[in-house]
């Protein structure tokens, strides 16, 4: 059956026709050309789908799109819509990544972990992002960024 | 005199972390490609191995949306990178489960999913091998009864008759007088099984028949050159119309080297001309239908003198590379030539053999079979050391290969800092430092192993690149060398930057399309650093020298006055004398009578090694120059174990590597983090499990568990070597997959230090270590 879903997204309202068995990452990605969102798995294993709904990270492979009626989705395309994000931007300084596929849905989960917790330690930064796998870096400069981040929220570091 | 380098050998933010991290760049799944485009799904086999009878698609392709079914009727031929084993759509049997047995083309993934489904395939249970000591044994089924006659290389020696797809020999000097004079002679048994890639990105490729016969593809690729020879061989085109456009790639390690589903979608393109068809893998096709890692059953055995100096080593390799040995044999052949670790031994034996199995099919995983082999070496070399009552890293010092002395196959072996490795880590990690645990049921121990690694590529492999400027003086560089992640982009950008005297914000390299960047064989067994490397500085020379031609014509200077640097040329006898490249790159310089000198600057380069030669004696290894040159490097591990749980964490990680000259000393150690990370995994955690009819039990990140952020060292010591390699561009030599190899040897043997248990099998799991802790057959003496 085909529903006409209506959200925003990245900031502006959106309407498209969806099936009510379509996943929100698809819809993204094939009918609203939002791609920076990857598919990895499809079973909410890897993270690379992340996306943001009414400010929470959300796998947007196994969020059925009829979900998100009337809700707010943010993808990597609207969080920079100002230029880059502070974590963005220390991303860069620190070459966080290097094949870069799953970049967007770390600066998603990382974006969400600092909205609510500008300082976190370091234990507290590798939880919350666990459950985003990398198979290049190692993860070091995605850590050394976020604490540079964490740092300069805290006034530590200029 | 030494060079002063102004970009090379500094640290730089990757050429292309910015469009990584804002989502820029392009994928392939990310591209547009319009209404017109059909999806494909595979059919694949449930059985591991058995005879298709017959194939029923004629309800499939009744479903409303369905374009084309494919089968091997259509496609009978085989294919493979080294040897032609493998089929496209397999005809009479499959081999592996998941070996796709038909494909589908729709106008949605949906539709070609469900009609795959509708496919009547009638089969014949055939007996299933899943270990290599079963493929050899006698009267085993032949899994390729064929073998004889498929097309090979010269230098592969094929078996018939067996299940050996190939098979290595080295018999260097007199391994019985060898083990007759050793005092000590230590012995081990290892195994190590198939692990799988898990590139965030599965394969994905994009294929179109344009309607005037024109293939165009677009591929998650580390080979896009050598993916257009076998599409243009295998379909009898010519080469210039077949065109491999390498988009960014979510990760390779090996597992998108060579080719495998990229011909699925184009047979599924042929069928549907002037349609691009797209064919994704899922998660669990990427776990069967990709390939994975060799697994290997070994048998080390190494003879010493008294002094600890190794007299004799006899090592016997049975590699279990799945359903097809197309890549997998290359594996063999170059651990084959290689498998006695970084030391000089007079008298080796090694035996180096590719068992066709039913497992998934295997072949390049960062390491190329190197990691596997070496847990074997360097868990006997800590053993050996512990009868000797020599300190491990000491028995590893004394027996490091030197510059000049002969390697396997008795060619000499190239400048190394393999002492200056070990001795760095050895210094980092504390060893020969007792440390406690604060908490009484944990101990704290520490493992070391050494490594080497040469390029496996057949000897005449090459690069190439052009350099072409533009109005202002910035260049574009074109190769088709591949970024990874592992830093590509940046390093050609930088070597061309250096020679050219230009800032690196005015350097852009371009991804490969093989209609437009020149030939490159594959990005593979870390040699574009090198190979690619050499290419791009030679285009580099080859532009500046006819940027000096243009400037000496046109001012009357002798070029071997002038230099470039800052973004143009500087006269050495002229201090004031300075013309930017904006100039005059593309618009030649105007002479006092108002005409023109000079033109568009290009620059092409290539690079080849004109010294290889892979056709050795097959009884003995001997007679040629099979590798161009080893990297070196060791690494060590400090872990803290519960001795109840045997639950490991590890503390501190420490690897030095010899790469020659670090051309980005900051991405050179992202390598050695990323890559002891995946070692990390390897050594710990991961293992594919299949059943008694190969049937894998965790095909999905929830059972395949690979390191994430909270699973890793918090201490990580990554440490740069430089000594030169004499052919090397500004004297770099790969290194990163070598970063991987030391890390399962380690862990073990700090496992082996810490509880004197022994663990054989990877991974080194908390399981294995709490119920082996105890059990005398797993004992090790310290």
């Amino acid at each position: 059956m085909n529903h006409i879903l209506k959200f925003n997204l990245n900031g502006e309202a959106v309407e498209v026709a969806v099936k009510s068995n379509e996943k929100l990452l698809d819809v993204l990605r094939d009918k609203l050309g939002a791609v920076s969102a990857k598919f990895g798995c499809g079973v909410a294993e890897c993270g690379a789908c992340t996306v943001l709904i009414d400010d929470l990270s959300v796998r947007s492979c196994i969020t059925f799109a009829v979900e998100v009626e009337g809700k707010s989705v943010v993808t990597l395309e609207g969080l920079q819509a100002d230029g880059p994000t502070k974590i963005q931007k220390a991303f860069i300084k620190h070459n966080a990544f290097q094949c870069g596929f799953c970049a967007p849905g770390f600066i998603m989960s990382a974006t969400e972990l600092i909205s609510k917790n500008p300082s976190p330690n370091e234990e507290e930064m590798r939880h919350a992002l666990a459950g985003n796998l990398c198979r290049c870096t190692g993860y070091q400069n995605i850590v050394d960024a976020m604490n540079e981040v964490a740092e300069d929220n805290k006034g530590g570091v200029k | 005199m030494k060079e002063n380098l102004k970009v090379v050998g500094h640290d730089a933010v990757r050429l292309d972390i910015v469009e990584k991290v804002l989502g820029a760049a392009e994928y392939t799944d990310d591209i547009a490609f319009g209404p017109n485009l059909l999806h494909m799904a595979i059919l694949g086999s449930p059985y591991a191995h058995a005879e298709i009878l017959s194939i029923d698609t004629s309800e499939a392709k009744k479903l409303p949306g369905v374009k084309a079914v494919i089968t091997g009727e259509d496609y009978p031929e085989k294919f493979g990178l080294y040897l032609k084993d493998k089929s496209i759509f397999p005809v009479d049997r499959v081999r592996q489960v998941g070996e796709q047995v038909a494909g589908v083309v729709a106008t949605s993934y949906e539709i070609a999913r469900n009609a795959t489904k509708l496919i009547k395939v009638e089969y014949k249970e055939l007996p299933v091998i899943l270990d290599p000591y079963d493929s050899i044994a006698e009267g085993a089924i032949l899994i390729h009864p064929d073998l004889g006659n498929y097309v090979i290389e010269p230098w592969l020696e094929a078996q018939p008759g067996t299940n050996i797809g190939h098979l290595r020999r080295i018999r260097k000097g007199d391994i019985d007088k060898g083990f007759a004079e050793a005092e000590t002679i230590v012995e081990g048994e290892y195994h190590i099984p198939h692990v799988a890639h898990t590139c965030i990105e599965t394969h994905i490729s994009v294929s179109k028949f344009s309607l005037d016969g024109r293939l165009t593809m677009w591929n998650s690729t580390q080979s896009p050159h050598t993916q257009r020879n076998i599409m243009a061989v295998a379909l009898g085109m010519n080469h210039k119309d077949v065109r491999v456009i390498a988009p960014p790639i979510g990760g390779g390690f090996g597992g998108k080297a060579g080719i495998s589903m990229e011909v699925m979608a184009a047979a599924g393109a042929k069928s549907c001309p002037g349609h691009p068809v797209k064919l994704r893998w899922t998660r669990e096709e990427e776990f069967y239908n990709s390939s994975q890692r060799t697994g290997l059953r070994n048998k080390v055995k190494i003879g010493f003198k008294k002094n600890g100096k190794i007299i004799a080593f006899k090592h016997e390799m049975f590699w279990d590379v799945g359903a097809s040995a197309e890549y997998g044999s290359n594996v063999v052949n170059a651990t084959g030539f290689s498998a006695t670790g970084p030391y000089y031994i007079p008298n080796v034996y090694i035996d180096s053999k590719a068992c066709y199995t039913n497992n998934p099919t295997c072949s390049a995983y960062r390491g190329f079979g190197y990691s596997e082999f070496s847990f074997g070496i360097e868990s006997t070399m800590d053993k050996a050391a512990k009868i000797m009552g020599i300190d491990a890293v000491e028995l590893r010092r004394i027996n490091a290969i030197k510059e000049g002395e002969g390697v396997a196959y008795d060619v000499p072996m190239n400048p190394n800092g393999l002492i200056e490795c070990i001795d760095k880590v050895a210094e980092e990690i504390g060893w020969g430092i007792e440390e406690k645990s604060d908490d009484p049921n944990k101990i704290i121990a520490k493992g070391f192993a050494s490594v080497w690694k040469a390029p496996a590529m057949p000897a005449n492999e090459s690069s190439s690149a052009f350099i072409k400027f533009s109005e202002d003086g910035s260049i574009n560089v074109m190769v088709s060398g591949m970024e990874l992640g592992q830093g590509l982009l940046t390093v050609m950008g930088k070597i061309a930057a250096e020679v050219l005297g230009l800032t690196l914000d005015k350097v852009r390299v371009e991804l490969p399309d093989t209609d437009r960047n020149p030939y490159e064989w594959q990005t593979v067994a870390s040699h574009v650093t090198w190979s690619c490397g050499n290419a791009v500085k030679r285009a580099a020379i080859d532009a500046k020298d006819k940027i000096l031609d243009t400037v000496q014509r046109a001012h009357f200077i002798d070029k071997s006055q002038l230099y470039l640097e800052d973004n143009g040329v500087k006269c050495t006898t002229q201090d004031s004398f300075y013309i930017p490249f904006s100039d005059f790159v593309i618009t030649g310089i105007q002479t006092e009578h108002n005409t023109w000198v000079g033109g568009p600057i290009l620059g092409s380069g290539m690079f080849m090694p004109e010294y290889t030669n892979a056709m050795v004696d097959p009884k003995t290894g001997l007679g040629g120059h099979p590798m161009v040159h080893y990297t070196v490097g060791a690494g060590a591990v400090k872990v803290e174990i519960d001795k109840e749980t045997g639950r490991m964490k590890v503390l501190k990680m420490a690897e030095a590597f010899d790469l020659g000259k670090a051309i980005n000393p900051d991405l050179s150690k992202d390598q050695i983090n990323g890559g002891f990370v995946q070692g990390l995994g390897t050594a710990m955690w991961e293992q594919c499990i299949f059943d008694e009819k190969g049937k894998m039990l965790n095909d999905g990140f929830t059972d395949y568990k690979i390191p994430t952020i909270v699973d890793v060292p918090r201490d990580m010591n990554p440490i740069l070597v430089e000594v030169p390699q004499p052919d090397g561009p500004y004297g770099a030599r790969g290194h990163s997959e070598h970063t991987m190899i030391p890390v399962m040897p380690a862990i073990a043997n700090a496992v082996a230090n810490g509880l004197s248990v022994r663990i054989v099998d990877v991974p080194v799991t908390a399981e294995k270590i709490a119920m082996r802790m105890n059990d005398p057959k797993y004992k090790e003496e310290m």
